[in-house]
């Protein structure tokens, strides 16, 4: 496709186009994509838009969602109190009146429990790491622990909705469509925003498609779920019995049968819709090149562990979140499933670990060493923590935890956070926040500032109100930013 | 007149608003107004702190109300915000036009601006006298002489007079009239969902009585269709779907409501009987049965399975739900925003949301439905059909089998008292409230009304509500022309667009009370008219003056819905199995969808998919299941049946492309067709031309049955080269194949009529 073709027979005017973007800032990189001039400005109406807001200290995100909510009291939140007080009751001056889910509000008492598994601090920061994550433990110094995440939801459904997209009910858009409302993608032939998702072996939750929807955007901003059967992306194979050339030929004839319709109608949406047709096309081809683990050195495969050649598995889900993030996919969205561990923590926590632990550090040291960790930003974590008390049965082999809004920890790493530290801080109970408290609203305005964005700008007219990603609330967590 | 300069001044607006030239006409009209230009101007940058919300006011200034606006300031007795007649006298004035950033408003702080033509407008409009009005869609339709215009042969009904008023004030001559092909095409569509087929295409190519058109409208009416295509619409806006949404979004049976809907708009059931029924057929006295159904609407919203959630946080949910589903889909105002504090906007106080709720509040029910192990169907409230009923006296519901089935329907406890929530949490009661609505619509009258949901139905249809005939006549010209009279079908508020013919809205809306709520009358009054049947040609002088064809001056071009792309292939093809009604069908899906995101609980955590009959029914059919609803149908722009939805977007993506290309319905739909071309005794022209004809329901032009013959050749001649790829092409699909001798022929017809298929005009409205 080149610009003779363009200018002759892409007969769609920049004002067209631009008013086409009012549905999407993002698709305007789209646009852009389509029409190289579209922004040389020879036409007479300056564009209108300019972001990001400022520069940009991550261009693109890989969210690692530990989707069920792991224990924050079994992976990094060290609270050594607990074990020493086991079986004790919550003091009623620690719960404070907290509000308890259906599943423990009928339970007469509140044991607490500590960790099973035995904590050790890593790393020139001395993080407290759980012995479930050794090799979390050895790239500490890359991280940045939020030990005061709160959120104000107490079951799955709406705080899972809530992470995703700033609010617990309604069809908001979710961050990925967000951000690829707003920044578009740096990949002409890939989507902006995917989603991967992968299954443990603990209890799990499930997940929904509205977790990445576009909510009010334009559906172009809706995420792209990436399955890990032979067919990556849906719909994306050619039939059996057609191949590549067979399909390039198909579309030589539509376009043509599209162009002769343009002439009698001069509708611009079937230009887009040609366009559109190759901008399928390419994709065709590159999200399997992409998606060719098998081509990837035996370094990099031992990095990840074996597990990252089976199709679906949390590791191949990390090496390929690299590569798209790589090729300049804006948001990779994982999930995670498997981390609600209301009874049997014992059992299911080891093998929840398990799964995401060498993955995750590989990721890391990975992008690090291809010098993307810089502009990549890294976050994991899940939609609540746990409570410090024992749920159901406590033996002396295990117990379980129920859900917990009131305080929780996630990391980020990479794109514009301080490495090595540890910001806020739990009580000695891991019960209550006692410093730097940080609401899903303020982790999400300032994942939207390391991207360059200000969520107080980054809004959309929808029915009467312009609706942000932070709703009416939020503020940047300066604290972590490096 | 004066409306219809001022909505031209409106128009050019919307179609360039930061463009100055285009301001400075409006300036130089005599007299700015109020509702068309002020307020909507006060409302997007002013109302957020100086509006109707009491909690977020600053300055304890609020600019809605002409009184207060006119008061002195707070601190200087002798300075006023307006003074009428003397904006430079004005602080407002004063305020807006501020070099000084720290006196500026709206402050720079909060994102929003006002343009210079902006400025100067409120400037005039103050020097003028700072006349307010009350909001347009808040005063009663008045009654609207027609008005004249000059080319009398145009117009076919008392509509095209209006929009042709219109245009010729802009200089603007509408489009011929739409070739027979193209016309038939597009009112097939809009009123059955399902194109023309071959026989009727003929039929009426070949009536050249004048009144060919109104007798194919009349017998497209007359077609069961009709309903499953009305119905489709009304399943967004009733947020149907076959799961409960949340979580394990476990199966529940909503589908013999969605049976009722469909013979509701095949019985045309005048407007308000059909939503009384919905809102309160089981308190209407003596309620039947079929009345009682009919209150499912409001037991569609999502309803929670996951253990452990907080019984009265679901409960009060989904009451919350059905509230702001009443003021969307019946009053086009956004409730919802006063949900947790006063509307910011409109006139909503937090006290009126929750005196509104107080009807959807009596429902004996729980937070926490059932038990997702067991699949439970419904919970209480609901009813029971047993199979001898249903052969008896309800044969819309469409159901095989000799069980009975369960609906959840409405039904009123004994009273439970409502409470303010404040910040719209469910655990913060404020203040107790009695049964009431917005009063600025128009005030509640218990001991007339009655003081329940029935009372409520009897508000919504007292021929002085303001709303309900508007937003539906909007709702309908938006099903038709892709465009709503007033854009923001959803929301009719300050914040919302104003009507781009507000005087033809009035008109309609008082027929349409007039004529019995009529909505097949409704239709044909739409389809009949001249505006409907212009061809939709974009001329490149009217797409430079009216792109979005405001005016429309041409007719309407609009790509497919989800559904009737699906139903385009399968009808075109001869796959569709025209049953109607009866339980949700699992089509083809991408292998692994449910599988992947379920929390592995229920029935529906793996994906059974069907096979035979139910592969080929209409796209309304498809199972919905809310967390994973069927891809292929979002990618085109369905809704997801989380919340009502009044319009749907239409957007134009390379995802969409994709499913085109390899979806297997369309692949199976290409195959079979083929198949059954290949079986005529023809030549390939005459095959290729009737699967054109089928498929876009005109005979193709000499280039591109050349260009069609052609590739058919080309690929004739690959497939005798490799005819083990052919062999595997015509495998698409279950579809029973029979032995054929000419695969070679076979896969290359189907390439054509899958390339058929994926046309821009195939899928869309033409």
């Amino acid at each position: 496709m080149d610009n003779e073709f363009i200018k002759n027979r892409m007969h769609v005017t920049r004002r067209h186009f631009l008013g086409k973007m009012s549905l999407g800032l993002g698709s305007v990189a789209l646009g852009s994509l389509l029409i190289p001039d579209l922004f040389s400005g020879k036409d007479d109406t300056p564009f209108p838009v300019g972001l990001p807001h400022f520069a940009p200290k991550a261009k693109r995100i890989i969210y690692l969602f530990q989707n069920g909510a792991p224990s924050q009291l079994e992976s990094f939140d060290y609270k050594p109190l607990l074990s020493k007080m086991r079986g004790e009751e919550l003091p009623a001056s620690i719960r404070m009146g907290q509000r308890l889910t259906g599943m423990t509000s009928g339970q007469k008492n509140f044991p607490l429990v500590g960790s099973h598994f035995k904590f050790q601090q890593y790393g020139k920061s001395g993080a407290w790491v759980s012995e479930l994550f050794p090799n979390t433990a050895k790239i500490v110094d890359e991280l940045c622990f939020i030990k005061s995440m709160h959120t104000e939801a107490i079951n799955h459904d709406p705080a899972l909705t809530f992470m995703q997209t700033g609010a617990q009910q309604g069809n908001r858009p979710s961050m990925g469509a967000w951000l690829s409302y707003g920044l578009g993608s740096e990949n002409k032939n890939l989507p902006a925003f995917c989603v991967l998702l992968s299954r443990g072996r603990g209890n799990g939750q499930g997940v929904y498609s509205k977790l990445w929807t576009n909510g009010f955007l334009d559906s172009i901003h809706q995420g792209v779920q990436f399955s890990s059967s032979e067919e990556r992306v849906l719909y994306l194979k050619d039939p059996n019995g057609r191949d590549r050339e067979d399909s390039r030929k198909m579309l030589d004839h539509l376009a043509q049968l599209n162009e002769l319709n343009y002439q009698e109608f001069g509708d611009p949406e079937i230009q887009t819709r040609i366009q559109q047709y190759e901008m399928a096309y390419r994709m065709q081809t590159a999200v399997p090149e992409l998606t060719d683990l098998a081509q990837e050195p035996d370094h990099i495969i031992k990095m990840y562990g074996a597990d990252c050649l089976t199709p679906g598995t949390y590791a191949s889900n990390c090496l390929l979140a690299r590569k798209l993030s790589e090729a300049g996919v804006r948001f990779v969205q994982l999930y995670h499933q498997g981390w609600d561990q209301h009874g049997n923590m014992v059992g299911e926590m080891p093998l929840q670990a398990q799964d995401v632990d060498r993955a995750t550090a590989a990721l890391i040291m990975d992008l690090k060493q291809r010098g993307l960790l810089d502009e990549t930003l890294v976050i994991w974590g899940g939609e609540f923590g746990r409570t410090n008390y024992c749920q159901g049965d406590m033996s002396n082999n295990n117990y379980g935890r129920d859900h917990h809004p009131r305080c929780y920890t996630i990391w980020m790493a990479g794109g514009g956070v301080k490495p090595g530290i540890a910001y806020g801080e739990s009580d000695e109970f891991g019960y209550n926040i006692i410093r730097d408290p940080v609401h899903v609203n303020d982790f999400h305005a300032t994942v939207l500032h390391l991207m360059g964005l200000n969520h107080e700008q980054l809004n959309f007219k929808h029915l009467g109100r312009r609706y942000r990603l932070t709703d009416v609330a939020g503020k940047v967590v300066k604290g972590i930013l490096a | 007149m004066r409306f219809l300069c001022l909505s031209l001044a409106l128009l050019s607006f919307s179609l360039l608003s930061s463009c100055k030239r285009e301001g400075r006409i409006a300036l130089q009209k005599d007299s700015v107004d109020f509702n068309l230009h002020i307020r909507p101007i006060l409302s997007d940058r002013c109302f957020k702190c100086h509006g109707p919300d009491g909690g977020q006011r600053k300055a304890n200034l609020r600019l809605d109300l002409r009184e207060n606006a006119l008061a002195h300031l707070k601190d200087n007795p002798n300075e006023f915000v307006i003074v009428p007649g003397n904006a430079a006298k004005s602080e407002l004035f004063r305020r807006i036009s501020a070099h000084d950033t720290a006196q500026l408003m709206p402050p720079v702080k909060s994102n929003l601006k006002l343009n210079e033509d902006e400025i100067a407008l409120i400037g005039k409009w103050i020097d003028q006298g700072a006349h307010y009005k009350k909001h347009w869609a808040f005063i009663p339709p008045q009654p609207v002489v027609v008005p004249k215009v000059n080319t009398n042969a145009w117009p076919r009904n008392d509509l095209d007079r209006f929009t042709l008023a219109r245009m010729e004030e802009a200089g603007l001559v509408p489009n011929e009239e739409a070739d027979k092909e193209r016309l038939l095409k597009r009112v097939s569509l809009d009123i059955t969902g399902l194109p023309p087929s071959l026989e009727v295409q003929e039929k009426f190519l070949h009536d050249s009585s004048p009144s060919a058109y109104e007798k194919l409208v009349d017998a497209l009416l007359s077609q069961a269709q009709y309903g499953e295509k009305m119905a489709t619409y009304w399943m967004d806006v009733a947020r149907y779907a076959d799961s409960h949404g949340y979580q394990d979004d476990g199966l529940r049976t909503m589908w013999p409501w969605r049976d009722w809907v469909i013979h509701a708009f095949n019985e045309n059931y005048p407007y308000d009987q059909f939503v009384t029924w919905q809102l309160a057929g089981d308190l209407l006295p003596g309620a039947t049965k079929e009345q009682v159904l009919a209150t499912g609407f409001n037991r569609n919203h999502k309803i929670t399975q996951e253990g452990g959630v907080i019984q009265e946080e679901y409960r009060i949910e989904y009451v919350t739900d059905r509230t702001n589903t009443f003021g969307k889909a019946f009053l086009a105002l956004t409730f919802e925003c006063a949900h947790c504090h006063d509307h910011k906007y409109d006139p909503i106080s937090q006290k009126d949301y929750y005196s509104t709720f107080a009807f959807f509040n009596q429902v004996p029910e729980k937070g926490l439905v059932g038990d997702i192990t067991l699949a439970s169907l419904a919970d209480p409230p609901k009813i029971k059909f047993t199979s001898q009923e249903i052969n008896d006296l309800y044969t819309y519901i469409n159901k095989k089998d000799t069980a009975a089935v369960e609906v959840m329907v409405m039904r009123d406890s004994a009273r439970r008292p409502t409470y303010i929530l404040k910040r719209g949490a469910y655990d913060a009661p404020g203040d107790r409230v009695s049964f009431g609505v917005p009063s600025a619509i128009l005030p509640y009258d218990s001991m007339s009304y009655g003081a329940n949901r029935l009372g409520l139905a009897k508000w919504l249809f007292d021929k002085k509500n303001p709303l309900t005939a508007r937003v539906f006549v909007n709702r309908m010209w938006q099903e038709f022309f892709g465009r709503g009279l007033v854009k923001t079908s959803g929301d009719f508020g300050m914040q919302g667009e104003m009507p781009s013919h507000p005087e033809l809205l009035d008109w309609l809306a008082l027929d349409f009370m007039n004529n019995g709520w009529n909505i097949k009358r409704l239709v044909k009054q739409i389809v009949t008219s001249a505006t409907y049947r212009q061809s939709s040609v974009m001329d490149k002088d009217k797409m430079a003056v009216d792109p979005e064809n405001i005016l429309l001056s041409r007719g309407p071009r609009v790509r497919l819905s989800a559904e009737a792309v699906r139903d385009l292939a399968l009808a075109s093809s001869g796959l569709l199995v025209k049953e109607i009604g009866g339980p949700s069908m699992k089509v083809y899906q991408p292998k692994g969808i449910w599988e992947s995101s379920t929390s592995g609980r229920g029935v529906l955590a793996r994906y059974i998919q069907d096979h035979g009959d139910n592969l080929y029914r209409r796209g309304l059919y498809s199972f919905i299941k809310r967390t994973v609803p069927p891809p292929g149908m979002l990618m085109f722009d369905a809704s997801n049946r989380d919340q009502c939805e009044v319009k749907r977007l239409r957007t134009n993506t390379p995802l969409q492309a994709l499913m085109l290309m390899n979806d297997p319905t369309i692949l199976e739909a290409s195959r079979v067709f083929a198949q059954r071309l290949l079986a005529e005794k023809s030549t390939a022209e005459e095959k290729i031309t009737k699967a054109f004809r089928s498929i876009v329901c005109r005979d193709a032009k000499p280039e591109e049955l050349a260009l069609l013959i052609q590739y058919f050749e080309d690929e004739k001649m690959k497939f005798e080269k490799s005819p083990a790829k052919a062999r595997q092409l015509i495998k698409a699909g279950e579809y029973p194949q029979p032995g054929t001798n000419d695969v070679v022929t076979h896969a290359a017809l189907m390439q054509v009529i899958h390339t058929v298929y994926n046309m821009e005009e195939a899928i869309t409205k033409t």
